[in-house]
């Protein structure tokens, strides 16, 4: 589906969830803008690297049951639309929990996990999940 | 600013569905062959043409679709300009937006849009992954996200904040269905009750299959002529009185709304507002209900009810004699959803009505469509506002 720069070059943001906050107005952005969409030609060259701590709460959710050849083996499982506290909303699965366990309003934080591999000699990505906070 | 006028002055479409002996360039000719019959026009007075589509790159391995529609449908020889126009699933209201600006600047007389999608070409899950190339890959999909899913997330959120129950939702698309119904087009033309609606497999919960377009081929081509080319042969067009198009953020999670799509309510207010109507003059209305959610939500950011009221629609007041007639065509869910013919077929469906041509599904004597596309799960929304016949 993609060559390992696509991945890699991502990596940082994935692995260590660093947003940016923009210089001119301090908000924080997840995934990382090189322009802020408030400020325009006054954020550049000050969208900072902010550190994100992967803590939040869910917005929304739901359980996916048809899924894209990726997470098949995954299937049914937990996406979610996350609220950082940080301020940005970001989209991730919620995994090692009940059905129960999850509902609008949860605290939830992050995990590094294996997303997906691309077949059995394919690469391996990671990235962030959530787990609910208990 | 007193600019030309643009009308419609023909329309077909192939049926909706899965299509397996028909390939891509067949169903775009087909589609166009029509409209050109049905505009009574000579291919050769074709100016330029805009192909709409979406994915063709990934689906059939076949890109500059501009190119291939204009080939095949024999006029490369006119040395036309044929250019595609792509919007994700809003890609057919764009190329007819680009067709009606194109005609408006007096730079053209005779504009053909053609839009096609060509789906089933891939088996399985694979069409999974390609439709959810029109949500963010890197933020959305690549962390599992669909389209599906992210439209269940603002269903969820919806129902929850405004007590809306999961039959209002299952509404959408019986409505849908029992238009299609009387639909030759259509890819589903059988009815559904409201329990088997609430009762179907999930797909992203709380949606299921009845809340989901389908995966369709098919395609729909308009003509958009000048005033002047109208008026010098004596055609009867429709005019596309209005034509605004707004745009926001591409994930649903950099939204300031999870449930209320901006780029509608910014596109929806232009386009009225050109075209100096109400919501009251609005005969019917075409909407791009890919999700039953969305349905909802969208004649909620259309206008015609407030933020979690439109369930109190979805009942009575939306059906084919009903006060606000949604989706006679069937909709995305029943007509079917070839995202680059979408928008283009509700362009055909609003030309069959006005002209009064649409058989036992049509609208009685309509004299405005609104017609509204949207791209992905919102990125993108294409209003227009169609008047009567000039």
């Amino acid at each position: 589906m993609g060559e390992l720069s696509r991945f890699w070059r991502e990596s940082e943001h994935r692995y260590r969830l660093i947003g940016t906050k923009c210089g001119n107005c301090s908000v924080t952005y997840f995934p990382p803008r090189d322009i802020c969409p408030k400020c325009h030609r006054e954020s550049i060259g000050k969208m900072k690297p902010v550190q994100l701590q992967g803590k939040g709460e869910i917005i929304s959710y739901t359980i996916v049951h048809d899924a894209p050849p990726r997470f098949i083996r995954q299937r049914p499982y937990f996406m979610a639309l996350i609220k950082l506290d940080e301020g940005p909303t970001i989209t991730g699965q919620i995994v090692d929990c009940d059905a129960d366990e999850v509902d609008i309003g949860k605290r939830v934080r992050t995990v590094f996990r294996k997303v997906a591999e691309e077949g059995k000699s394919g690469i391996i990505e990671y990235g962030y999940k959530f787990v609910v906070d208990q | 600013m007193i600019l030309n006028k643009a009308y419609i002055i023909g329309a077909g479409e192939t049926k909706y569905g899965e299509l397996w002996e028909k390939s891509l360039r067949e169903l775009a000719v087909e589609a166009g062959l029509k409209a050109v019959e049905n505009a009574g026009i000579f291919s050769k007075e074709i100016e330029v043409l805009y192909g709409s589509n979406s994915l063709a790159g990934t689906i059939n391995g076949q890109e500059n679709i501009g190119s291939l529609i204009s080939d095949f449908s024999g006029i490369a020889e006119n040395n036309i300009p044929a250019i595609r126009i792509e919007a994700s699933t809003a890609s057919g209201g764009a190329a007819v937006r680009q067709a009606y600006l194109a005609v408006k600047s007096g730079e053209y007389d005779v504009v053909m849009v053609g839009g096609v999608e060509k789906m089933t070409d891939i088996y399985g899950s694979e069409i999974i992954d390609l439709t959810s190339s029109v949500l963010d890959r890197e933020w959305e999909a690549f962390l599992g996200a669909t389209p599906a899913a992210l439209a269940a997330m603002s269903a969820r959120k919806y129902m929850k904040d405004f007590n809306v129950p999961r039959e209002a939702l299952s509404m959408m698309s019986v409505n849908d269905h029992l238009n299609a119904s009387r639909n030759p087009h259509a890819q589903y033309r059988n009815k559904i009750t409201l329990e088997q609606a609430v009762n179907a497999t999930p797909v992203a919960e709380p949606l299921n299959l009845m809340d989901c377009s389908p995966v369709s081929d098919g395609a729909a081509a308009v003509i958009v002529a000048s005033e002047k080319y109208v008026k010098k042969n004596g055609i009867e067009g429709v005019e596309i009185l209005s034509s605004a198009a707004s745009q926001d953020y591409l994930a649903v999670h950099s939204r300031k709304s999870i449930y209320r799509l901006d780029s509608t309510v910014l596109a929806a207010r232009e386009a009225l507002g050109k075209a100096k109507l109400k919501l009251d003059n609005i005969s019917f209305s075409e909407i791009h209900d890919s999700y039953s959610i969305y349905g909802l939500m969208e004649l909620e950011d259309l206008g015609f009810a407030e933020k979690g009221k439109a369930k109190d629609l979805v009942y009575e007041e939306i059906k084919l004699n009903g006060r606000i007639p949604v989706n006679p065509s069937g909709g995305l869910k029943a007509k079917g959803n070839p995202f680059g013919a979408t928008g283009v077929g509700q362009f055909v469906e609003a030309y069959t009505q006005l002209k009064g041509k649409a058989g036992e599904r049509q609208v009685k004597s309509p004299e405005h469509a609104l017609l509204h596309n949207m791209g992905g799960t919102g990125s993108t929304s294409v209003v227009h506002i169609l008047g009567g016949v000039a």
